[in-house]
């Protein structure tokens, strides 16, 4: 019996780890996230040296074929710095899009220019979960129409992986015909969602016609698992920040950190949030491993973290006093990037439904 | 291992070598190890089915599970005999003092656990005698001590309860203040103490006794050794919230107990107390009660109706489950990633302080959403048809509440979990006077 990370992951996380830290400081941070695309070319490169857009790719595509909770390894480390990086879209969601529902042909074209970083992908699954303002896109007669809203990592993307209907997905370079842009800037600028309208594009069906159903439903699971691993990373760090300010800043001629008030605040963020990382690595080994059950652990591995993630968010935030609020601190990139992770691909409530219906405890709606 | 292969590659250190070991890391990583191996291996499954075999084979002879406020009777005792002759209670405890005698092995325990679990039959003696001071009496006590005390404890023929807190020491429990002199060979014991649970039919009392007036407070405590019988002694019932007289509260009037029953040396009590609070931190967190409180919780949503709908279709009780399932499945994880720690030898620093606070807040949260749920019926505690489940939700939320409580508060916990994991500073005393 062994549950954790084997010697080879936890060099991987101090690898991965010691590249993120050392080439995104607080400042850098800063300086990207300001330029609000998104993307940082030099941390994409530092990626692409690594292997990590493939890290979950097959090898006979020029992937590293890694496991999932590999690939969440490197999504925590990422979540750690707000890394400004294209990776949840291009590295998790679009190969499992491919690998689960895409033809042949569509494997060798996509997956080793992905693993090669030669290719950035934005993926579009948010209507196949709750559908707002009637958006969605169609297929017909070979041709797709329509709007995807909060296409992941869509900002810096070159192709788009988007679902159109149930069974559908269509993959569209970015410079094809018909094809416009619209970034959606959130609260988050270290990332880059937006909205992919298409005017009667040409469409290339992952898996052919009405062969993508399952791709969908692979490809919003791993794509939750990499928001509640980023998440986990992000929120991680803000605990660290909040006990180093607090034994750093002295009021009433004693360090904060010495106050029971302040104290147990920095108690309950651990251990809200603790549990949830063995949680997140038992949905990321199931996702492989033990299918049956990796719906269900992602969904509740998501919904947990999210609620956690809130709490620890505006609690390490309220450690630091008025200086948190500020941007002096810069602690507000780690309480956006948590609360974006939230949001995305569905929020706490949405996923505790699906779970209920994933469990046949209530019939789909 | 993988740093040596490395730097046998030759990768210039300065040239940022994070970034060129990492992308070597991946390249050269050998990924046929499994990392996460939730079997328990053939040697162990094949242990699995003995277990199950023998719980099979002799589940008549068992008492009922889960053995109420009282003395082990004639049954409970040839029940716990057979569990340690055949080494599924008590395992680790060396022959010549009655146990079993095998080596430590905490995946066998696990399993042990399991399959008794799985089949709801008893699975042998608890309580604090056995939980706590043998492993005090094997790691501390006098050969003479181990050779009486020992058998007879985990046989179930002596009962034990636990004499450590007072009205005036709850969390700074070293302050405590029942005291003994010496005279002709024997401590004289006088003061009082609470939560004694089983104190009314408990045949001995280990006892926190300030032996050392004129010590630090907490160099100045001796561990006792105390036969209840003893003259002096007054057990009077806790009735608490429950309705139950789950403790006791213990009046001490100059009893009388030989010298030769302190435990260590006089002055050493805090000591030799915290040995078998180590102990009781060596536990790992038990989630398999609140994954049970759960598929409960699941059953009365499916099977209670109200307006004629089944309580599972209205949203609000529906949403609590799940996401107090979200909790109870993070903590069956963690709970795993902690026993692989301890198999490791590793420390898990953080994450096992937690568990205590984590585990009791969870608990409550889950037997909340089951007096909701039931609603005025959940209010219900005894007599009528329209009852559920003997007024046990009732019972449980309140019995959780003491289980936040007791045990070191919520607020102690988080003291720990602040100062021992996260390494912050313990608040300063406020100086005398002040």
């Amino acid at each position: 019996m062994e549950f954790g990370l084997s010697e080879d992951q936890r060099l991987l996380e101090d690898s991965v780890r010691r590249f993120t830290g050392d080439l995104l400081p607080l400042e850098r941070i800063r300086e990207l996230a300001a330029e609000k695309t998104g993307f940082s070319e030099e941390i994409w490169q530092g990626l692409v040296d690594l292997a990590a857009p493939g890290v979950i790719i097959p090898e006979e595509y020029g992937g590293a074929e890694f496991k999932m909770l590999d690939a969440m390894i490197i999504q925590e480390a990422l979540g750690r710095t707000c890394a400004p990086v294209p990776y949840t879209g291009t590295a998790i969601m679009a190969p499992v899009a491919l690998l689960s529902g895409g033809t042949d042909e569509q494997k060798e074209e996509w997956l080793p220019q992905i693993a090669a970083g030669d290719c950035k992908v934005g993926v579009g699954v948010t209507e196949n979960i709750n559908i707002r303002e009637g958006k969605g896109i169609t297929v017909s007669g070979g041709k797709a129409s329509g709007d995807a809203l909060f296409v992941i990592d869509g900002g810096p993307a070159d192709l788009y992986i988007l679902a159109a209907g149930k069974d559908n997905m269509v993959i569209v370079p970015r410079d094809a015909a018909g094809v416009s842009v619209e970034p959606l800037t959130t609260i988050d600028y270290t990332r880059m969602t937006c909205e992919v309208t298409l005017d009667n594009v040409e469409a290339d069906l992952l898996g052919g016609e009405g062969g993508a159903g399952d791709a969908i439903t692979q490809t919003i699971m791993a794509g939750r698992l990499a928001l509640a691993a980023d998440l986990l990373g992000a929120a991680d760090v803000m605990i660290e920040k909040a006990v180093e300010y607090a034994l750093e800043r002295k009021q009433f001629d004693r360090v904060i950190g010495s106050y029971q008030a302040v104290k147990h605040m920095c108690a309950e963020m651990v251990t809200e949030l603790d549990p949830y990382r063995s949680l997140v690595w038992y949905a990321a080994h199931a996702f492989d491993e033990v299918p049956e059950e990796a719906h269900v652990s992602t969904l509740l591995a998501k919904a947990g973290i999210s609620e956690a993630g809130r709490f620890v968010a505006r609690t390490a935030t309220e450690v630091h006093g008025g200086m948190g609020f500020t941007d002096l601190m810069g602690l507000h990139y780690w309480y956006k990037r948590v609360n974006v992770d939230r949001q995305l691909l569905g929020g706490a409530e949405v996923l505790r439904e699906e779970a209920a219906v994933a469990q046949g405890w209530i019939k789909a709606a | 291992m993988l740093f040596v292969m490395l730097c046998g590659i030759g990768i210039n250190a300065v040239d940022c070598w994070p970034l060129r070991c990492a992308k070597t890391l991946i390249k050269i990583c050998n990924r046929e190890e499994g990392p996460m191996d939730l079997s328990y291996g053939p040697e162990y499954e094949d242990f699995r089915s003995e277990v199950r075999t023998f719980i099979e084979k002799n589940k008549e002879k068992a008492p009922a599970p889960g053995m109420g406020m009282q003395h082990p009777g004639q049954r409970e005792q040839e029940w716990q005999r057979l569990l340690i002759e055949n080494g599924y209670t008590c395992r680790t405890i060396p022959r010549e003092y009655g146990g079993y005698g095998a080596e430590p092995d905490i995946l066998k325990t696990v399993i042990i656990q399991e399959e008794f679990t799985r089949a709801n039959v008893n699975s042998g003696l608890s309580g604090q005698g056995i939980a706590m001071l043998v492993p005090t009496l094997l790691e501390r006590g006098t050969e003479e001590q181990k050779k009486k005390f020992i058998e007879p404890t985990i046989t179930g023929e002596i009962y034990w309860c636990q004499g450590y807190s007072e009205p005036g020491s709850g969390s700074d429990l070293a302050s405590l203040r029942t005291n003994a002199y010496v005279e002709d060979g024997n401590f004289v014991i006088n003061g009082q103490k609470i939560w004694t649970s089983s104190a009314h039919f408990a045949d001995w009392c280990f006892i926190l006794v300030r032996t050392e007036p004129d010590a630090p407070k907490h160099e100045g405590i001796s561990y006792i050794l105390m036969d209840m019988q003893t003259p002096g002694i007054e057990v009077r019932p806790l009735v608490t919230m429950t309705g139950a007289a789950e403790f006791n509260e213990t009046f001490l009037t100059d009893v009388r107990v030989p010298v030769e029953n302190v435990v260590g040396e006089r002055g050493e009590g805090w000591k030799v107390a915290n040995t078998t609070l180590k102990h009781e931190r060596g536990m790992l967190g038990d989630p398999s009660q609140a994954m049970g409180r759960v598929e409960s919780i699941v059953r009365i949503l499916e099977s209670e109706t109200m307006d004629g709908k089944r309580l599972m279709d209205n949203p609000h009780y529906r949403d609590r489950l799940v996401a107090a399932q979200a909790k109870v499945h993070a903590l069956k994880y963690h709970s795993m990633r902690l026993l692989t720690c301890t198999l490791k030898n590793e420390d898990p620093g953080v994450s096992r302080l937690i568990v205590k606070y984590f585990g009791t807040t969870l608990s409550r949260e889950l037997s909340d959403i089951a007096l909701d749920a039931l609603g005025e019926i959940g209010s219900l505690y005894s007599g009528s048809k329209h009852l559920r489940s003997h007024g046990s939700w009732q019972w449980r939320n309140m019995f959780d509440l003491g289980l936040i409580i007791g045990g070191g508060t919520s607020q102690i916990q988080k003291n720990i979990i602040s100062e021992r994991g996260l390494g912050m500073p313990r608040e300063p005393k406020v100086a005398e006077g002040k």
